[in-house]
């Protein structure tokens, strides 16, 4: 446990500074644009109607949709500038997150500021008019400072919803104190849950009452306590760039998707890099849809994917190749359209498939998905998130015939024990994991082929085809390990509570051997 | 019965209002064709009920608001050629219900005026002290809250504050309506004391017509928005309209038994 938590503190100035710079300029961005739009809005009341509306709109709206729905559109505006102007930028990451983070923080701003303004005593503003104030003036002098205590309120919470919020920005490729959390729920490693938390809670809690502190110096007027909340705040972001700055080498990036072999194989792939002096950074729990459009940007070096999901999600193919063939076809396709280098694959496939226990299909005499269709109709079904809207589900179906009972969605940590406590009789598994070995699931035979082979593939960025140095570190890794051998690892992380860190050293340790 | 002034007028008239009419919405007018003229030193007292258009009558006069008919004139000008800004700078004006900044000291308040017309912050905290002494407050109350006074005292700071930038004219709007009888009778002698030896043109507004009689050097009656009395206080006395009959009623009644009181002990 000790070593768990050792692991979270040697993450936490690279998570931490992360997480202060996005959510403190979106802080930042999100009161330049309310705090000038409440004062309008005084005047105008239709647009006050129109703006509190929209803003209370993007309030229901879930942060992590939010965050991911700007994805797209910078996607489109990245690709439109870099067409008229020849700029082009990243809509991933920080950008993205950004916005989405600063249009969370608009209602409590304008609310507030507008509720302390309209609410302040007529005798007062009368007065203040009388005794030959501008209407700036009156602003200036009265207004705000009697609206002060509202607003600050609104400030408060604004920056509390959005230090909380920021946590969601990991899947679009934003570090911050989220990654604990991603990352851990995968791993299912409480600990790495538990600390990212913990530390957004006392981030939040610190920035809030440094905020109350400055509040309650301008209430009072007095200067220290304001100098010492800026002082408090500055000295947060300070201890966010320090590693910014400091941490200028970490020259080559790799990716991971949300899941523990991907963990598994970026740390490993870490760890080849560092072995060979190239100083490496992490970007980890990219979302599937976005990680090849960060490599293809040059935003991240090196990661690992699926021949199977580029074949579908990116080629849009629904027909199905062999092995061989797919794996070609999808290194051909990823140099020409996307300028990637597939280096080659690791050795082992990580394929979509049907699982069951092997004692219900046995019970039920199923040992292939066309024994599965004829009883499925009376059979219940559980898959992540993803699975239901994959082509390969749809193959699947149209393939076999497939009909269930029930169809339900959870997150892959809760399939298993799901299925071994009986809830459901199928579960969408993955080739590789772990706890087919130990749950004692078997994975259904695809006798017509309809799911396409899932090789991992190390993926290159383009700036980094003609790397030597960095390709010859990860030469070593190519068909370098089988499936039993990732199972295996992958069932260290899961069942054990290894870290990524120390499988990968157990996994370089078992494959270098042989 | 008729809206008919005496128009002193002349180049002594600070403030003059030729035929003003004020229309709020569709109802009937707050003001309905006012003429008047206060000279120059003057104190002016306008008694009237509520809703008879006095406070309107006075947010005219520094332009809080326009007429919708008639002229009103400042120190010789039309008002609707003075910058409202500039006029309401010179003009003091003690509101109803004190209307003191309450994140701003007694100080700061009073000081507002100079500080808008860009006074140095020397210059301010002089003519505060000066002020507090004019209006017989301690010179430790500069750095108190409103909210630490008591009623005459935020009163004597709303008059200090109306005063602060030397205006020739203040506008008072029932300034001492929510004191007792004895706090009023004190501020108000000071503050004819004041008008006297600053030499102001002074406008109060009032709905007790005994605080007219004593301080006012006249008097006006509104009622419902027409001018229905106008002289000094000896001739409201004795005036016949039913409404100036019924306001003086009181006031000379309380005459009337004190008197009786008086001669019985024998003085």
């Amino acid at each position: 446990m000790e070593t768990r938590f050792q692991t979270a503190l040697a993450y936490l100035p690279d998570y931490f500074g992360n997480h202060v710079l996005v959510s403190m300029t979106a802080l930042g961005l999100g009161l330049t644009i309310s705090l000038p739009l409440a004062f309008v809005c005084l005047r105008h009341p239709a647009l006050r109607a129109t703006l509190l509306t929209a803003s209370s709109v993007v309030q229901t709206v879930p942060g992590l949709a939010l965050l991911a729905l700007f994805y797209p559109l910078l996607l489109g505006a990245a690709s439109l500038s870099a067409n008229w102007f020849g700029v082009s930028f990243s809509a991933l990451g920080f950008l993205p997150a950004v916005l989405a983070l600063a249009l969370y923080s608009m209602l409590p701003v304008l609310r507030n500021t507008i509720t302390g303004l309209s609410t302040i005593d007529s005798a007062v503003t009368e007065a203040a008019q009388g005794v030959g104030m501008t209407r700036l003036q009156s602003l200036r002098i009265v207004e705000i400072p009697l609206a002060m205590p509202v607003i600050m309120a609104g400030i408060r919470t604004a920056a509390v919803w959005v230090i909380g919020t920021a946590t969601l920005s990991t899947p679009i490729g934003q570090t911050s104190l989220g990654n604990y959390i991603f990352s851990g729920l995968q791993t299912q490693n409480w600990i790495f849950v538990l600390f990212g938390c913990v530390a957004a809670a006392v981030l939040a809690l610190a920035t809030d009452q440094l905020l109350a502190l400055i509040e309650a110096g301008v209430a009072v007027r007095k200067r220290g306590r304001i100098a010492a909340g800026i002082a408090g705040l500055a000295a947060i972001i300070a201890l966010a760039l320090v590693p910014a700055l400091a941490g200028a080498h970490a020259h080559y990036l790799v990716g991971a998707k949300p899941f523990s072999e991907q963990y598994i194989l970026a740390a490993l792939i870490k760890q080849r890099l560092d072995a060979n002096g190239l100083a490496t950074g992490q970007r980890d729990g990219l979302g599937s849809a976005v990680i090849l459009d960060a490599l293809a940007a040059n935003e991240i070096d090196v990661y690992v994917d699926y021949t199977g999901t580029i074949w579908a999600n990116q080629m849009h193919r629904t027909d199905v190749a062999p092995r061989a063939e797919v794996l070609a076809q999808v290194g051909e396709w990823l140099k020409r359209e996307r300028n990637v280098t597939l280096l080659g694959g690791l050795g082992f496939e990580n394929a979509y498939a049907l699982a069951m226990t092997k004692k219900r299909g046995e019970a039920l005499g199923i040992r292939t998905l066309a024994d599965l269709a004829a009883q499925a109709p009376r059979l219940s079904i559980a898959g992540d998130y993803e699975f239901f809207q994959r082509p390969e589900w749809a193959a699947l179906r149209t393939a076999y015939g497939l009909a269930f009972r029930t169809q339900r969605q959870m997150q892959a940590e809760f399939m298993y024990p799901a299925i071994a406590a009986g809830e459901v009789d199928v579960i969408s598994a993955y080739t590789s994991d772990g706890r087919i070995a130990q749950y004692d699931l078997v994975v259904l035979d695809d006798p017509k082929h309809a799911i396409p082979p899932y090789d991992a593939v190390l993926l290159i960025a383009p700036k980094r085809a003609n790397d030597a140095a960095f390709i010859d570190a990860l030469r070593p890794l190519i068909d370098a390990i089988n499936v039993a051998t990732m199972r295996d690892a992958n069932a260290r992380a899961s069942a054990e509570g290894a870290s990524p860190d120390q499988v990968a050293r157990w996994l370089w340790e078992k494959i270098s051997k042989r | 019965m008729g809206s008919r002034a005496p128009h002193r007028g002349g180049m002594d008239a600070a403030i003059s209002l030729t035929g003003v009419s004020k229309h709020y919405g569709n109802g009937k007018p707050a003001l309905d064709g006012v003429s008047l003229t206060v000279a120059a030193r003057e104190f002016l007292a306008v008694v009237g009920g509520s809703g008879s258009g006095k406070t309107t009558l006075l947010r005219l006069i520094n332009r809080l608001s326009d007429p919708s008919t008639g002229e009103v004139r400042v120190r010789g000008a039309d008002v609707r050629t003075l910058d409202p800004i500039v006029l309401r700078r010179g003009v003091g004006y003690v509101f109803q219900g004190i209307g003191l900044f309450p994140h701003l000291t007694v100080a700061e308040n009073i000081a507002i005026t100079p500080r808008l017309l860009g006074w140095d912050s020397g210059r301010q905290r002089t003519r505060a002290a000066e002020l507090l002494g004019l209006v017989r407050l301690d010179t430790t109350y500069a750095t108190r809250f409103p909210h630490e006074l008591s009623g005459g005292e935020r009163q004597r700071v709303g008059v200090a504050r109306a005063l602060a930038a030397h205006p020739d004219i203040v506008l008072m709007d029932e300034p001492f309506g929510a004191l007792d009888p004895l706090t009023r009778d004190a501020l108000g002698q000071d503050y004819r004391r004041m008008h006297e030896d600053l030499g102001l043109t002074s406008v109060m507004i009032t709905h007790d017509v005994l605080e007219a009689l004593l301080f006012a050097d006249r008097i006006v009656v509104l009622q419902q928005g027409h001018l229905i009395a106008d002289g000094p206080p000896s001739a409201l006395i004795a005036h016949q309209h039913p409404y100036v009959r019924e306001l003086m009623a009181t006031p000379r009644r309380h005459a009337e038994r004190l008197g009786a009181f008086l001669g019985s002990t024998g003085h």
